[in-house]
């Protein structure tokens, strides 16, 4: 048998690896069977919406041609797409997405992670990463304002004049303050991320909107 | 290899057997996308240390062409080579030719342009992504389609390519099963592991690029994601490169393997172990932390087989270790070889928890695979090829002095890298654990990015080394008729 054929094709090709399958694919798929998978707009939250309402306000133009109306439905949208920019970039290879419980990073980023925060359409495939040349970004949410993202996209070294993160120009119209579709949407993606959880941080007071207006 | 076969039937001629000429191509297409990778690593590399001029052009942007670093090894190099490599072993191993010549042909050409869509994707995806059709279908199916890369780290390659390029795995498969099928009596052990790749790539390839897109959300995608990195690089490029292993090193040492009790310990403790350790790519994540105990301890396990399989090949080298001076392919694998203990031995102590905390994320990381991909796989490849061009071409080498530039500078250089990068890992690790600004763990590390560019250009170097004789070698001089001849079928 270890020398036939047979052996060799059934046993160690196929029966090996359907063995393996079960152990590293099928457990997990059991195990997470009752933790139903969210949607993009099952996933939009007040404090993204906040977010996305303030883009909306701070880059009206940009904002008007790329989503029109700051609705949760468009901000699904954004979602959906800047999860797009943020995979075909390859942000994924310097930055992970989620919070070990050792080497003291749940007092560097934040909780540590649980499965149930995977379980959306905007983690298909999951975006864990496995390299940190750039922080953990899954609680990136609320941490910086939305205009912050957008001039250190359009060029890292102004705000941080050690990094090593590339330019990402392309997703403005030549200018920090004229972000395109793939830019507003990348910003929505970051401020999404972690904005799901209780220990959301509130660097930034959240104004009322109608009331600023009328001062 | 049946005694009594070759005993009674007339050996069929090398040149019926083997389409030399498409083992010429295959090995042209591997070294033109190794060209390409090693460019993309020169880009990033230069990226860290601030020193890109690049920076900020859309289609040559750094984390584009970190797609375009890995997938040009994985399947433009890689693939490239060992398809060349199989097209000359498996016929001369079996005395019979593949299923279809016709075939072959063809799934050299299909091949070439799934590597290079996947390329022009990773390039002009993202720019293309903001289309108002690619919202809608995306919405509407509600499952993420990139016009890009793939999520999956090593399955980039987009969706729209993906099922394509399973088609042409499974026909790579069908088209060499035909000899090895037609083979009679007990298979040499090169054939073994070619066997069990022909059926563990496709179903390897179709569980990480199908799973975690369409079927399996989340940390479970997660697991199936973390087996797929793991059986490409242990269920694809390790038994291609074992499998080559066990056919070319008797045919230099013109003696038998060693034992034949080992070569099956090794071959079934890897089709065992290799497979159940997926999940050790991901560990401390949110997967079940009982599934990553258990990753843990294959992996440890599989080390013990990995040193059955290096104490077999001394044995088999003992008594003619003068050989690794002389013989220039020799000492390619076999320096290929010792990197391989210690890649594994690394593993078996990386793969811990206790490394893992430190380690995890860093470059030490990055230091382990280019030790993998460039310190064994590549160089067995070199060394292969270093073998088999002279007889594709009918004639010596241009210079054997630039073969052996060739070698110590690749040899070197990964090696450099591989110690730099680990020592930069520590670092990293280490400053992470102890809360210092994010900054101050970029830039203690450059010190060792500026190391690694050296190192990576001395690799890069070695390449265009052996890029210049084979040029030479090729152009240089008229072929003098049969200074190397190919050698006698039937080595095993």
């Amino acid at each position: 048998m270890f020398e036939s054929k047979g052996g060799v094709l059934f046993l160690a090709g196929v029966g090996f690896f359907v063995l393996a399958f079960l152990f590293n694919g099928v457990i997990p798929m059991l195990m997470f069977r009752d933790m139903p998978e969210q949607t993009a707009e099952q996933v939009v939250n007040p404090r993204l919406m906040y977010q996305f309402t303030e883009l909306s306000r701070r880059y009206p133009e940009s904002f008007r041609t790329a989503f029109g109306e700051p609705t949760e439905e468009n901000c699904a949208q954004a979602l959906r797409l800047g999860r797009q920019v943020y995979l075909g970039e390859g942000c994924w290879h310097c930055h992970s997405q989620f919070v070990r419980p050792v080497s003291n990073e749940s007092l560097r980023f934040g909780e540590v992670s649980q499965p149930i925060e995977y379980q959306n359409e905007l983690q298909r495939p999951v975006m864990f990463g496995t390299r940190r040349v750039g922080p953990d970004l899954s609680r990136q949410g609320g941490r910086h304002a939305n205009d912050w993202h957008a001039v250190h996209f359009f060029r890292p070294k102004t705000l941080l004049p050690d990094s090593p993160m590339p330019e990402y120009p392309w997703l403005f119209e030549g200018d920090p303050s004229k972000p395109n579709q793939r830019g507003l949407a990348l910003i929505t993606y970051v401020q999404w991320l972690g904005s799901w959880l209780d220990s959301y941080p509130y660097y930034e007071e959240l104004q009322d909107f109608e009331r600023e207006d009328d001062l | 290899m049946n005694e009594s076969d070759q005993a009674t039937a007339a050996e069929p001629r090398h040149e019926d057997l083997v389409d030399e000429r498409l083992v010429r191509w295959y090995f042209l297409a591997a070294l033109l996308y190794l060209g390409v990778s090693m460019t993309g690593g020169l880009l990033m590399a230069l990226q860290l240390v601030h020193w890109n001029p690049l920076n900020g052009i859309e289609i040559f942007s750094p984390g584009r062409w970190r797609f375009i670093h890995t997938n040009a090894v994985a399947y433009g190099f890689l693939a490239n080579a060992f398809l060349g490599m199989l097209h000359w072993t498996v016929p001369r191993l079996t005395l019979h030719r593949v299923g279809s010549v016709k075939l072959s042909y063809f799934i050299f050409g299909a091949w070439q342009v799934i590597v290079l869509s996947t390329a022009a994707a990773f390039i002009v995806g993202p720019t293309l992504q903001a289309q108002p059709w690619v919202a809608n279908l995306t919405a509407s199916l509600q499952i993420p389609f990139s016009l890009g890369a793939q999520g999956i780290e090593w399955g980039e390659t987009p969706f729209w390519i993906d099922p394509v390029a399973l088609l042409g795995l499974v026909l790579v498969g069908v088209n060499f099963m035909v000899p090895i099928a037609k083979a009679k009596g007990p298979l040499y052990v090169t054939l073994w592991y070619f066997m069990a790749m022909f059926v563990w790539t496709p179903l390897t390839y179709a569980m990480g690029n199908f799973l975690p897109e369409y079927m399996v959300p989340g940390v479970n995608a997660g697991a199936v994601g973390g087996l797929f990195i793991h059986d490409l690089v242990g269920l694809f490029v390790t038994p291609l490169g074992w499998g080559m292993m066990y056919y070319i090193v008797p045919i230099l040492l013109k003696k038998p393997i060693w034992s034949h009790g080992l070569s099956l310990v090794g071959f079934w403790g890897l089709a065992f172990f290799y497979p159940l350790q997926g999940i050790h790519h991901f560990l401390y994540t949110p997967i079940p932390m009982f599934l990553q105990y258990h990753a843990v301890i294959s992996t440890i396990a599989v080390e013990f087989v990995v040193a059955t399989v290096v104490i077999n090949f001394i044995g088999t080298l003992w008594g003619d270790g003068r050989m690794i001076v002389t013989n220039l392919p020799l000492r390619w694998f076999y320096t290929g070889m010792i990197y391989y203990f210690i890649t594994c031995f690394q593993c078996a102590l990386q793969v811990t928890l206790t490394f893992q905390k430190l380690i995890h994320f860093t470059d030490w990381v990055v230091g382990h695979a280019h030790l993998v991909m460039f310190g064994v796989f590549s160089m067995w490849i070199f060394g292969f090829m270093t073998y088999l061009f002279p007889r594709l071409l009918n004639r010596p080498w241009y210079s054997r002095n630039l073969c052996e530039w060739h070698f110590w500078l690749s040899a070197s250089g990964v090696f450099i890298m591989f110690l730099d990068l680990g020592l930069a890992g520590v670092f990293q690790g280490y400053y992470w654990a102890a809360l210092f600004p994010w900054d101050v763990s970029v830039n203690g590390s450059q010190p060792f990015w500026v190391v690694r560019v050296f190192a990576g250009l001395m690799m890069f170097g070695g390449f265009l080394c052996f890029v210049y004789n084979l040029w030479k070698t090729y152009r240089g001089y008229a072929p003098a008729a049969a200074t190397a001849p190919a050698p006698a079928v039937a080595p095993a």
